[in-house]
């Protein structure tokens, strides 16, 4: 009997002829920490490390995202203890400058197709954007993967979901999101490994693939794949029986079925990332701020889309737009190209590359009663401030800015 | 820390409208905002301090306790201080009917035993039951009643005799 994908990668590195349920330790290609939890990740490796706590220093390297430059001493003094510790080690550190590790992984081409990177970010599973396994951990199994290369795993079972049908002119890879966050809303994909077909996927750009991904984690699986396409394969620079792909009589747990034929641009409303509706449903609601970024939706192509929106118009009186790029080299080029002042025209803050409004307060928190539309994967009570936090598209995001209130993007051609 | 297969203690029972609390995420039990915090001993105080209903669980919390819950225990971020705030303040186990799978992996690499009762009813046990619960068996007992769920896997149950994934490698 074939495998699916994830059984396929994790016999690669290390698992065996290994199935669902099976306990195996793996080879990890990629090990990395973030500025949260890598002080603890440094902490348990000067505790348990003893004289040689790396196992391949070409392999391991700290990346900084959440809090850059850090807004408050104890977030300072938890990087600089990284970059002490990563000097002594001669490890790379990705610092403050950069911006979101899982992104900085794909853009150096670290994460190819077929192979394993582990983090200490929830989101990093959005290397199955690329046909690669990633995972988040805990300071402690980090600690570990640092030291010996290694990490346990439990396989998960797998399930397929095929979109079927092609999405309404201005539908996004995020409203795409949104839509299995709605159909898979109870908890069906919990602890699963999924694999996403059909016509959508397969033309989709990575910007596309890493979106929809980015939102495995609020469906509860353990990572969403999409087999490489056509677009990934070229940004690596790789053919097709380079990368890794679910042998065609694999087993799978379930195999769903998903209509996007027609879909309309959707919304989560607070607080969860599976309140879901059309954003047609909620135009009546007044909104104070608009963040466009993040992991799910930082990319050149995410914001090079939101300047041509807001090129020529404003954001509504009292209204804050926070735009902040995913990476240093997303910044570059919108720097290049102009698109900056677009933005910056328009109405809009950018601050410097980075994970934003998720981690506490890189660019602001929301007060009591305030409505942000924000373009990331996680609205959960309290996360982003003490304000309600919608999620969205980049096309809803700008058009919620300019109106000062949730607008689909078909709105804004009516306003200039 | 000891390493009992067998933890008796006061049964939270955590409740959401009646029903078992289910999809208490990570931000609900450890709160963002002090992520900064680094030394285990300090965590305790921020236990739940972000989930309705039980604000002041590090207050009341007492050493040997033990924690019920619906469904999705812990889904979210991979912050282990979601889990070291429990140890620090001595409760022994959160049961519930599933985990986050980051979670779970966190609990079982820092030796803190969880336990996961697919399809528990919402009513079988009450706030503050003396229960007791078998890890290698999986059940949980308490008031007049029992349910049988997962028991402990064998890679958990090494770890967590060992006390933790550093000290279980060293057994390798």
């Amino acid at each position: 009997m074939g495998r699916t994908l994830i059984e396929k990668i994790m016999s690669s590195h290390g698992g065996g002829d290994c199935g669902p349920g099976d306990v195996i330790w793996i080879d990890i290609d990629n090990r990395t920490a973030r500025d949260f939890a890598g002080a603890s990740v440094v902490g348990n490796l000067e505790k348990y490390g003893g004289d040689s706590p790396i196992a391949e220093r070409s392999k391991t390297f700290f990346t900084f995202d959440c809090n850059v430059p850090a807004n408050t001493i104890p977030y300072a003094n938890n990087q600089q203890r990284i970059r002490i510790f990563a000097r002594k080690h001669d490890l790379k550190v990705y610092d403050v400058d950069a911006g979101i590790g899982s992104h900085v992984v794909i853009e150096e081409k670290f994460a190819r197709p077929g192979t394993t990177t582990v983090g200490t970010d929830s989101h990093l599973n959005i290397m199955g954007s690329v046909g690669a396994f990633g995972q988040g951990m805990g300071d402690v199994d980090i600690a570990y993967a640092f030291k010996t290369g290694k990490v346990w795993f439990e396989v998960p079972e797998s399930v397929r979901v095929t979109l079927r049908g092609k999405p309404a002119e201005g539908t996004e890879a995020k409203d795409i999101a949104l839509a299995m966050l709605k159909r898979f809303s109870g908890h069906e994909l919990l602890g699963k490994s999924v694999e996403i077909y059909g016509p959508w996927v397969e033309s989709a750009s990575l910007e596309d693939c890493v979106t929809l991904s980015s939102l495995a984690t609020e469906m509860g699986a353990i990572i969403a794949f999409i087999p490489p396409n056509n677009n990934v394969l070229d940004f690596f620079g790789i053919a097709r029986d380079e990368a890794v792909y679910a042998d065609s009589d694999a087993a799978y747990l379930e195999d769903y079925s998903l209509d996007i034929d027609g879909l309309e641009p959707l919304i989560a409303a607070p607080p969860s990332p599976t309140n879901v509706f059309a954003v047609s449903e909620k135009t009546d609601v007044k909104v104070d701020g608009v963040f466009i970024g993040s992991c799910t939706n930082g990319t050149y192509q995410d914001l090079s889309y939101a300047a041509k929106l807001l090129k020529g118009r404003k954001v509504a009186p009292g209204v804050m737009l926070k735009v902040v790029p995913a990476t240093r080299a997303t910044w570059a080029r919108l720097l290049d190209e102009g698109l900056l002042k677009d933005i910056f025209d328009a109405g809009g803050i950018v601050s410097n590359a980075g994970c934003g409004g998720c981690a506490s307060g890189q660019i602001g928190m929301t007060g009591e009663g305030e409505v942000q539309i924000s373009t990331s994967n996680r609205n959960f009570k309290g996360k982003q401030g003490k304000g309600n936090t919608y999620l969205a598209g980049i096309g809803t995001a700008a058009a919620s800015a300019v109106l000062g209130r949730i607008a689909s993007v078909h709105e804004l051609s009516e306003v200039l | 820390m000891s390493f009992d297969m067998i933890l008796k203690g006061r049964l939270w029972v955590l409740k959401d409208n009646g029903k078992l609390f289910s999809d208490i995420d990570t931000d609900m039990i450890y709160h963002n905002a002090h992520l900064a915090v680094t030394d285990i001993d300090k965590m305790g105080q921020f236990a739940f301090g972000n989930l309705e209903g039980y604000k002041e669980f590090a207050v009341n919390a007492q050493p040997g306790d033990l924690i019920l819950a619906g469904d999705n225990f812990g889904s979210g971020s991979s912050r282990q201080h979601a889990v070291d705030c429990f140890k620090a303040l001595g409760v022994q186990t959160v049961v519930a009917r599933s985990f986050g799978a980051i979670y779970k992996r966190n609990a079982i690499n820092s030796g803190f035993p969880i336990i996961e009762l697919p399809g528990l009813p919402d009513d079988l046990f009450n706030q503050f039951d003396q229960a007791e619960l078998n890890l290698k068996g999986g059940v949980l007992s308490g008031g007049n009643n029992r349910y049988q769920g997962n028991p402990m896997s064998e890679v958990a149950r090494e770890i967590y005799l060992a006390g933790g994934l550093f000290q279980y490698a060293e057994t390798m």
